[in-house]
């Protein structure tokens, strides 16, 4: 638990005004600088002083990346536009309905007045083992202390565990998978789009980050492509409260039907690996099939193949099976089923 | 300042009545001198919060004017201080509480702009051109309450009433988007704000009736 002390450790603060001089700061200050959005998740890691920063550069003045805009027939999201706001915009509602859902999920009404999304895409592993300055792998030391016999571990990953076991704790990230949304990134003059499911980094590839952002990059919009607009949308987050906490399992889709027969879909899971986890067995195992009972069923059982639960985390298996299942149906399962 | 060192005081070797420096009335003077000063030289006595560390090139610019409850006030912020602190140890604004300092209670919610948000999970200088309203802010200049207050006040909302401020200026918040809810939606607007009491079915009394009379004032 948080220990209250009395300020966080001094920092230099640099608030740059535009967006041109945020890049260029970002870029200068990449070996010292921390940069906030929101500051919802950077603040806690200085209060609690498991992490120090020479320097913040917070993005709270830059207007310029705020704001939902209409772009090639989809829509692009500036990456300190707030929860509250992507929630609430009519543009998001009406297009991606799923995206908006994700994101009045998240935390409570005051995180989501200030959380954005482009932080809740890059926000840091919830593992309390790793956020309690423990030197773990990710922290850069040699070991998982999640991942022993004694482990108190029921958040924790179920599959692509590589030494780490954290998990991505974002709700908003699913869905942009499932959206093939795109992440624009700048780095001093250079613009660069990664897909949204290239975006997110597991402990396989780099055990230290979370996302592919290096120092010296500054993600600074989301792109949504019309591709999944008019497709049928499924988002549900499961929890222990109702409000602030992160989910133990979430799931997003999106599915295009004719005719009674699904003719494209994308699933995507959270919270059970290291970064959200689009299951592509499970979306080529839907392409063609008729919507029935034994569809539904079968797509449950694919998502969870190979899941390897540690000691208190076996439930997320049948959880994220229900969840998949459910997402495919688009709602509860019959009582029968 | 006397507070820095209280033992000078309280412990001259003739004693406390030769002095004429009672231990009340060192109490009372500290009490005088100002509360935002003497909880601010408490908390940050060893903090370059108060010993002016030095701003280094292309930082901010320490002293801002800070616009609360309507009335801007020059005040000398810390890169690393949170509204919280500004409010409680700076301009002596000590309604907004501190709970958890980690946006996990809700105590410390203010209002910036018309949102409310965690007054200890903000910098300060990231909002510094915001209007900010705390709950000392909410009550009209002739001491009416405000219609939540007032709802609080009529249904008994609270037990030991730490939370309040925080349910309070949440429910403002919620109420100016929002101002006729069901008592779900109200809860939802709230969500963000805990009680240790486990109050919250009187507190959803006293914040619908407060919503009520925020309708009856905006009625005329």
């Amino acid at each position: 638990m948080a220990t209250v002390r009395d300020v966080i450790p001094p920092f230099q603060l640099l608030q740059p005004s535009s967006l041109e001089e945020a890049v260029e700061l970002v870029a200068d200050r990449r070996d010292d600088a921390w940069i906030i959005a929101g500051g919802m998740d950077s603040l806690d890691w200085l209060k609690d002083r498991t992490k120090r920063t020479e320097a913040i550069i917070d993005l709270s003045q830059v207007d310029e990346l705020r704001g939902v805009r209409e772009l090639d027939g989809g829509l692009e999201i500036g990456a300190m536009t707030t929860l509250t706001d992507v929630a609430e915009s009519p543009l998001v509602r009406e297009r991606f309905g799923l995206l908006a859902e994700a994101a009045s999920l998240v935390a409570s009404p005051q995180i989501r007045h200030q959380g954005t999304l482009g932080g809740n895409v890059s926000q840091d592993t919830r593992c309390w083992y790793y956020r309690s300055g423990w030197t773990c792998y990710r922290a850069g030391g040699n070991t998982c202390y999640a991942d022993t016999p004694s482990a108190i571990n029921r958040e924790h990953a179920i599959l692509h565990a590589s030494r780490c076991v954290a998990v991505s704790p974002s709700d908003t990230a699913p869905p942009l998978v499932a959206l093939d949304a795109q992440m624009v990134i700048r780095r001093g003059e250079r613009e660069r789009v990664v897909e949204a499911a290239d975006y997110f980094v597991g402990p396989d590839l780099d055990i230290m980050r979370m996302t592919v952002l290096e120092p010296g990059d500054l993600l600074t919009a989301i792109r949504i492509p019309s591709t999944w607009s008019g497709a049928r949308f499924y988002f549900e987050k499961v929890r222990d409260r109702e409000v602030w906490d992160f989910p133990l399992v979430n799931v997003a889709s999106a599915i295009r039907e004719s005719g009674g027969r699904i003719e494209d879909a994308r699933v995507v899971v959270g919270a059970v690996a290291a970064r959200p986890l689009r299951l592509t067995a499970v979306e080529q195992g839907l392409a063609g099939q008729l919507l029935n009972a034994q569809t539904i069923a079968r797509a449950g059982e694919v998502a969870v193949e190979g899941a390897r639960p540690l000691r208190y985390n076996g439930y997320k298996v049948p959880l994220m099976r229900n969840l998949v299942q459910r997402a495919v149906r688009g709602g509860p399962l019959p009582a029968s089923a | 300042m006397a507070q820095e060192d209280p033992h000078s005081a309280g412990s001259e070797p003739t004693g406390s009545e030769s002095t004429g420096v009672s231990r009340r009335t060192f109490i009372k003077g500290v009490i005088a001198g100002g509360v935002a000063v003497s909880s601010a030289a408490y908390l940050f006595r060893n903090s370059p919060l108060l010993t002016g560390g030095s701003a280094r090139a292309g930082t901010v610019e320490r002293l801002v004017g800070l616009t609360v409850n309507g009335q801007t006030r020059r005040v000398d912020v810390a890169p690393h201080e949170t509204l919280a602190q500004t409010l409680r140890y700076k301009l002596g604004l000590t309604g907004t509480k501190l709970g958890c300092d980690r946006a996990e209670c809700g105590a410390c919610t203010v209002l910036v702009g018309d949102v409310p948000r965690y007054a200890c999970s903000v910098l300060t200088h990231s909002v510094r051109t915001e209007r900010i309203t705390t709950i000392e802010g909410l009550a009209a200049p002739d001491g009416t309450l405000h219609p939540v207050q007032q709802g609080v006040v009529e249904e008994q909302g609270f037990q030991c009433a730490y939370c309040m401020s925080g349910f309070v200026m949440s429910a403002v918040g919620f109420l100016r988007k929002n101002p006729n809810p069901t008592r779900e939606q109200l809860a939802h607007g709230v969500s963000g704000n805990l009680c240790r009491c486990q109050d919250y079915d009187k507190i959803l009394t006293a914040l619908e009736r407060g919503a009520e009379l925020s309708r009856e004032v905006a009625r005329g």
